[in-house]
């Protein structure tokens, strides 16, 4: 490993799961028909991709300012004004992307070995799995906005087809449409940005107007307009405020999806593109404070309907919504190395919180917490990588979740102390609802099996599912330690730099982090009290906040809002009812009328066509006799 | 007063006017062609006419008469027999009942 | 002067016969008067001095296409409906005059160049050379033949039974 990468294999990290793809769709499904090889097609090409990525990371270490440089090729040329390159961008960002998504995607992948073992979509199941997992690979890798564009709809199309991927329900068709159409909107925005950026500079490289906006050749508030249109793609993607509902519901998916897709990386993929494009944000405080803003908003907001949901899977849904929200407050306050930081850890634990959902599912047949309990003894591996994933998300010292969580708050503190105090709230409400979960769920008596279900005594998962969460939970806890020293978000252009055990224990010195342990040991100490132990009544304290639950609960009807109000009353039966109005009455009036017109017409004229051949002879002679007496008369 | 080409014309004329009258005016077909053959006689009687008085050493005037006596040949016979074939179709051969081609 | 009479004579005939076939309510009749005209269109064309035209006058309406219409006259039985006018005869009338005025207003009015040379007679051996000689319109008189065979095969062909 010691010698740099070649170019050419670095675009068979993007090659491999494509190929995979190709692969089980046009071979190994229509022809030889073995499910077992599409699994094991998938799990060897996105091993190779960690693999290659692996080296990949460690050559952009030992390179040159970081940054591994690889020659563009033409793309498309339009009568020499328009020059689109094709080229990847090789720097620390884009590595430490490839690893998430490869690993996670690599683990997911092993797992859905177990989970999806007897789905009659298996083929199709790792077809787009493969296809996802290239799409997220090429997003993180492109230095082109036009490409970028392209890959990030591609992810958006497998996170449709994967949502839907049991397209028999009717709410998983329906939450497939509803995350397609919703993120639309802020692809829409994106969309506008590119083309912006475009017209105003000519060129698509982000590299190139990265340094026209740093030389500011672009600036104020063209500069301002494109980082907003950016931001609200990611808003889209990455399901922030108010384009969150989508995500939610994008839970009737296959769990491992939920992992992979919903969780780690492409809901990341929004604080990824604003982490890409952060010199347009840093050039524009406006937009920075937008996203700043909108993330601590989500962060709060979200966490307090996790408070309250039944579905373990919409409650880490809602989790992941809030985290995303974090992430984007540390990028809004603190920049790329703060926000990517806890990208990278929190893609980990929230993989892992996800694969034991779908563990717990898969041994208890739902996923109403109502209905679990007591699955401890029967799933002790389930339960104890689930714990690890609860504690980092919490924020726990020395777990991964705690050294990102402090970064963000600690430059949240320094620049919008209202923030702060938002994002110190959020971490009490994290640690809350985790530990609701893991209580309900893991704790007490098992309340399921009294219905139908066949299967009465839930069973721990099989090897091939433990092992990855085995192996996530090791990334869940460790993950957050490549950053005590600062080593890397100096990679990422940020960091003060220490001694790792100085580091390690040193940050136990300062105030900040004791506040933040305070606050989550205080959510699971509440949560402890009312689902463990019942000190506290779940039931009183329902009642008690009865309107607040009712809102949380309801999702602050932010889904009649858009759904009724926007979608029904104000564009369906207002503007659209008048457009059709517009275009029933007057376009089709019009068009109708000049058809009509000219058939009554025709109608009229068509009456001197007598088929009397005789009366026709008249008119010729009487048409010669005019022609002969106007040349008499004037000739 | 001596006969000159004015006088051929002026018959061939009238004669033509008489076949147009009959032409547009009959109901039996037959009627229709025999007042067809009036016009064309009419049409050769100029040209010889302008043959004998235009141009009297040559003979192109006569010559064009030959084709047009060629052409009325051809065309009565084809037109009696697409007569006779709609009589036998309609048992009539009314030319202002024949009037498929209307709107 | 025995030219002149002749003319005078040929062209009453003609013409009385002409009317008398849009005129006459028998249609066997209208068709024997139609024989008449084109005799008297014959005779028109021996005082042009057309002797070879007369004769083929003679022979082809007289003989041929006078016993043809005959012919569809008895096929079609049109004799017992007899010749009748459609609606339009009064336009008719009216457009035909119009037409005779305005054409004899204009043979009346232009100065024809007329040439007073004695006529060409006799005329068959001339015609002969200029349909089949050099320069003559032999083209012409190839076409018309095959014409005249096209016709035959589509009178033919419309005449045979389903």
């Amino acid at each position: 490993m010691d010698m740099p990468i070649p170019n050419i294999l670095i675009w068979f990290i993007f090659l491999l799961p494509l190929a995979s793809f190709v692969l089980i769709s046009f071979f190994t499904k229509p022809i030889l028909k073995k499910p077992r090889l599409s699994g094991y097609l998938t799990i060897g090409a996105v091993a190779g991709s960690l693999t290659l990525s692996i080296w990949t990371l460690i050559s952009i270490l030992r390179a040159e300012g970081h940054e591994l440089v690889i020659p563009d090729f033409n793309w498309l040329t339009i009568n020499g004004v328009i020059n689109i390159q094709v080229g990847l961008v090789m720097d620390t960002l884009t590595a430490v992307m490839l690893i998430v998504v490869t690993t996670v995607s690599l683990m997911v992948q092993i797992y859905s070995q177990g989970y999806m073992h007897s789905d009659p979509g298996y083929h199709r199941y790792y077809a787009f799995m493969s296809l996802f997992t290239a799409s997220m690979l090429g997003l993180v890798m492109v230095n082109n906005l036009l490409l970028m564009y392209v890959f990030w709809e591609l992810v958006g199309l497998c996170s449709y087809l994967l949502i839907g991927f049991w397209f028999h329900k009717p709410e998983a068709a329906k939450a497939a449409k509803k995350a397609f159409i919703v993120t639309r909107i802020g692809d829409f925005g994106f969309l506008a940005a590119i083309l912006l950026l475009f017209s105003q500079t000519g060129t698509l490289d982000i590299a190139q107007i990265h340094s026209l906006a740093l030389t500011g050749a672009i600036g104020g508030t063209i500069l301002m307009w494109a980082a907003i249109g950016i931001f609200l793609g990611a808003v889209g993607k990455s399901a922030q405020f108010p384009l969150h509902v989508w995500l939610p519901d994008a839970m009737e998916g296959p769990t491992p999806v939920s992992a992979l897709i919903h969780a780690a990386t492409m809901v990341a993929a929004g604080v990824f593109l604003v982490a890409r494009m952060f010199p347009i944000f840093e050039h524009s405080p406006d937009a920075l404070l937008i996203v700043a803003t909108i993330g601590g908003f989500t962060a709060i907001f979200a966490a307090s309907m996790g408070l309250v949901m039944n579905d373990i899977k919409r409650v880490l849904a809602y989790s992941t919504v809030s985290q995303l929200g974090y992430m984007m407050l540390g990028l809004g306050t603190g920049g790329v190395a703060i926000g990517i930081i806890h990208l990278f850890n929190h893609a980990f634990f929230k993989a892992l919180l996800f694969l034991g959902a779908g563990s717990i599912n898969h041994a208890t047949g739902t996923f109403d917490m109502r209905r679990m309990g007591g699955l401890r003894k029967v799933m002790p591996w389930t339960y104890f990588t689930f714990l690890i994933a609860s504690l980092s998300i919490s924020g726990i010292w020395p777990l991964a979740g705690f050294w990102s969580k402090d970064e963000i708050l600690v430059s949240t503190f320094d620049s919008q102390p209202v923030l702060f105090y938002l994002a110190m709230a959020t971490v009490f409400m994290t640690a809350f609802y985790m530990f609701r979960v893991v209580f309900l769920t893991f704790g007490g008596k098992y309340r399921g099996g009294t219905s139908s279900q066949t299967d009465t005594r839930p069973h721990e998962s099989p090897m091939v599912m433990i092992i990855p969460m085995v192996i996530l939970s090791v990334l869940a806890i460790c993950s957050g330690w490549f950053n005590v020293t600062g080593d890397f978000g100096h990679l990422l252009g940020h960091g003060a730099e220490h001694g790792f055990i100085e580091g390690f224990f040193g940050i136990l010195t300062h105030p900040l982090p004791w506040i933040s342990l305070i606050m989550a040991f205080a959510g699971i100490l509440l949560a402890y009290a009312i689902y463990s132990k019942n000190w506290i009544s779940a039931t009183k304290v329902r009642k008690f906040f009865s309107p607040i639950h009712t809102m949380f609960f309801r999702k602050y009807w932010m889904d009649e809002l858009y759904e009724d109000i926007i979608g029904e009353k104000i564009l369906n039966k207002g503007i659209f009812a008048r457009l059709k109005l517009f275009d029933s009455k007057l376009v089709d009036g019009a068009v109708n009328g000049v058809a009509e017109a000219v058939m009554t017409m025709g109608r009229a004229i068509r009456q001197v066509q007598t088929g009397q051949l005789q009366l026709y002879g008249i008119f010729i002679i009487l048409g010669v006799l005019a022609i002969a007496i106007g040349l008499i008369l004037w000739g | 007063m001596e006969v000159g080409l004015e006088h051929y014309l002026i018959l061939s004329t009238v004669l033509f006017s008489i076949g147009l009258y009959g032409a547009l005016s009959k109901r039996s077909a037959v009627v229709i062609l025999m007042s067809i053959e009036i016009m064309l006689a009419a049409v050769t009687v100029t040209m010889v006419a302008f043959s004998r008085y235009i141009v009297p050493t040559e003979l192109t005037g006569q010559i064009f008469t030959i084709f047009i006596i060629v052409v009325a040949a051809a065309e009565a016979a084809v037109g009696l027999a697409i007569i006779i074939a709609i009589y036998r179709r309609r048992e009539n051969i009314d030319a202002s009942k024949i009037d498929l081609l209307k709107w | 002067m025995g030219l002149e009479i002749s003319f005078w004579i040929l062209a009453v005939v003609t013409i009385i016969s002409a009317v008398a076939v849009v005129w006459l309510r028998n249609i066997f009749r209208a068709a024997l008067s139609l024989i008449l005209c084109f005799l008297g269109v014959a005779g028109i064309f021996v005082t042009l001095s057309a002797d070879f035209l007369a004769a083929i006058q003679i022979l082809i309406y007289v003989g041929a296409v006078a016993i043809l219409i005959i012919l569809a006259i008895m096929l079609t039985r049109e004799v017992e409906k007899g010749s009748l006018s459609n609606k339009l005869k009064i336009p008719v009338l009216v457009t035909t005059l119009l037409f005779l005025g305005v054409a004899i207003y204009a043979v009346i009015n232009t100065s024809w160049s007329v040439v007073t040379l004695p006529p060409q007679e006799p005329t068959t051996s001339a015609i002969a050379n200029q349909l089949f000689g050099r320069d003559g319109f032999v083209l012409a008189v190839e076409i018309s033949a095959i014409m005249l065979l096209a016709a035959i095969i589509g009178a033919v062909t419309l005449m045979r039974e389903e």
